[in-house]
């Protein structure tokens, strides 16, 4: 049984064990969560549409309903949060486009700061468990969640991610998303703060392009500065855009390569961990 | 591009509502849909065609209701309309404007039998 959520909603499997839901009639709600499992964990979405139907004839009325479509997300994206905040949790979703050089940028994070923090990785993509993969090689654990046919993680997906990867109390999450510059920002996952990942091998103007993930996150990282001598991008006109978005927004210049910048990125985590751990 | 996930939980909201007040076919959807809130309504169009069959709303006709955006300048103290999230106030050209319309994106009603 679904302890998180009582969810009827999608199909899921997690690699290495059953975790298919029924959805909403039919009712066949097969729900094995392994609680104790913590490695090589899949868990996969959207392979297939579940349909209902209600039997029965009545009249043609009107009914006022007033729901708003995000409403189910936030209320999981809540209970995420709920759930970080007593365990002295930071969240932090990573989102960016493809190919800004997120996950290396979390495979450097984590081999500098896995001496000092205790980190575990919730991993978003369309498909294949390379990533997760990736992030284990570094010796945290990490749990892959396949989004099959959606473009995004939702609240719902984090939630059981979470019951697999059962992270430690006072530990720090990092919640890759999927590559996306769009979806992502409509979903609260319940996560502390996004962060925007934008390298300098993309367009200065995305910040404008993509208001609505600028707006919603807290912290960009400018990734691939190392580069900058090769290319003809203006760092000045990027911020100013994304600050034109969302004022309060603070930027950091870094370089997952060649380590420049690094150093104040680890502070700004070891700062926000701080006041998660103070609590809700 | 989530228009696509979008409809299917308008779908399961429709089958949580056909439990709870006894309906079995839906027959019109009415969607409000803010102007910025993200989402394409053309997208939602072509999803929910074909996310609806099969369902109890394998008929139905959708009916959007677009909210235009709207946005206050802190400037000038005047309520304004947004056509995008990053637009600057016309009057003033500051950024950013706070938006106080346009992000809905809810069921208002259905008619069902």
């Amino acid at each position: 049984m679904c302890t998180v959520c009582g969810c009827g909603a999608g199909e899921t499997t997690i690699e290495g064990h059953d975790h298919s839901h029924g959805h909403a009639h039919g009712h066949h709600h097969h729900h094995e969560h392994d609680r104790h499992h913590q490695h090589g964990d899949t868990h996969d979405y959207g392979q297939g549409p579940a349909r209902a139907h209600a039997p029965g004839m009545s009249q043609a009325r009107m009914v006022q309903i007033e729901q708003d479509i995000l409403g189910k997300n936030n209320e999981y994206a809540a209970a995420n949060r709920r759930w970080f905040a007593t365990h002295g949790i930071l969240a932090l979703n990573l989102v960016s486009s493809p190919g800004s050089g997120k996950t290396t940028l979390l495979t450097r994070t984590i081999h500098d700061l896995k001496q000092t923090q205790n980190l575990s990785v919730i991993e978003g993509d369309q498909q294949t468990a390379n990533d997760a993969e990736r992030i284990r090689e570094t010796g945290v654990r990490a749990v892959q969640v396949n989004t099959g046919k959606g473009c995004h993680l939702d609240a719902h997906m984090v939630g059981h991610a979470l019951e697999t990867l059962q992270p430690e109390d006072g530990s720090v999450v990092f919640i890759e998303n999927v590559g996306n510059l769009v979806c992502p920002a409509a979903f609260d996952l319940g996560e502390a703060h996004k962060v925007a990942i934008l390298s300098v091998t993309e367009g200065e103007d995305k910040p404008i392009k993509y208001p609505d993930m600028f707006a919603a996150a807290d912290l960009m990282l400018l990734n691939k500065i190392d580069l900058l001598p090769h290319l003809n991008f203006n760092v000045g006109q990027c911020i100013d855009y994304a600050r034109r978005v969302n004022p309060a927004i603070k930027v950091l210049q870094v370089s997952a390569t060649s380590g420049e910048g690094m150093e104040i990125w680890y502070r700004w985590i070891a700062a926000t961990q701080q006041l998660a751990e103070i609590g809700q | 591009m989530h228009e696509m996930s979008l409809c299917e939980r308008v779908i399961q909201i429709l089958e949580e509502s056909a439990h709870a007040q006894g309906f079995s076919q839906v027959k019109t959807v009415w969607l409000e849909i803010g102007e910025l809130a993200g989402v394409e309504q053309e997208a939602i169009r072509f999803s929910f065609e074909v996310i609806r069959r099969g369902t109890l709303a394998d008929q139905a006709t959708l009916e959007i209701i677009h909210v235009p955006g709207e946005a206050w300048c802190n400037q000038c103290r005047i309520r304004l309309p947004m056509k995008q999230r990053f637009d600057a106030c016309p009057e003033c050209g500051s950024y950013p404007l706070q938006i106080t319309r346009g992000e809905e994106m809810s069921i208002k009603q259905l008619e069902v039998e």
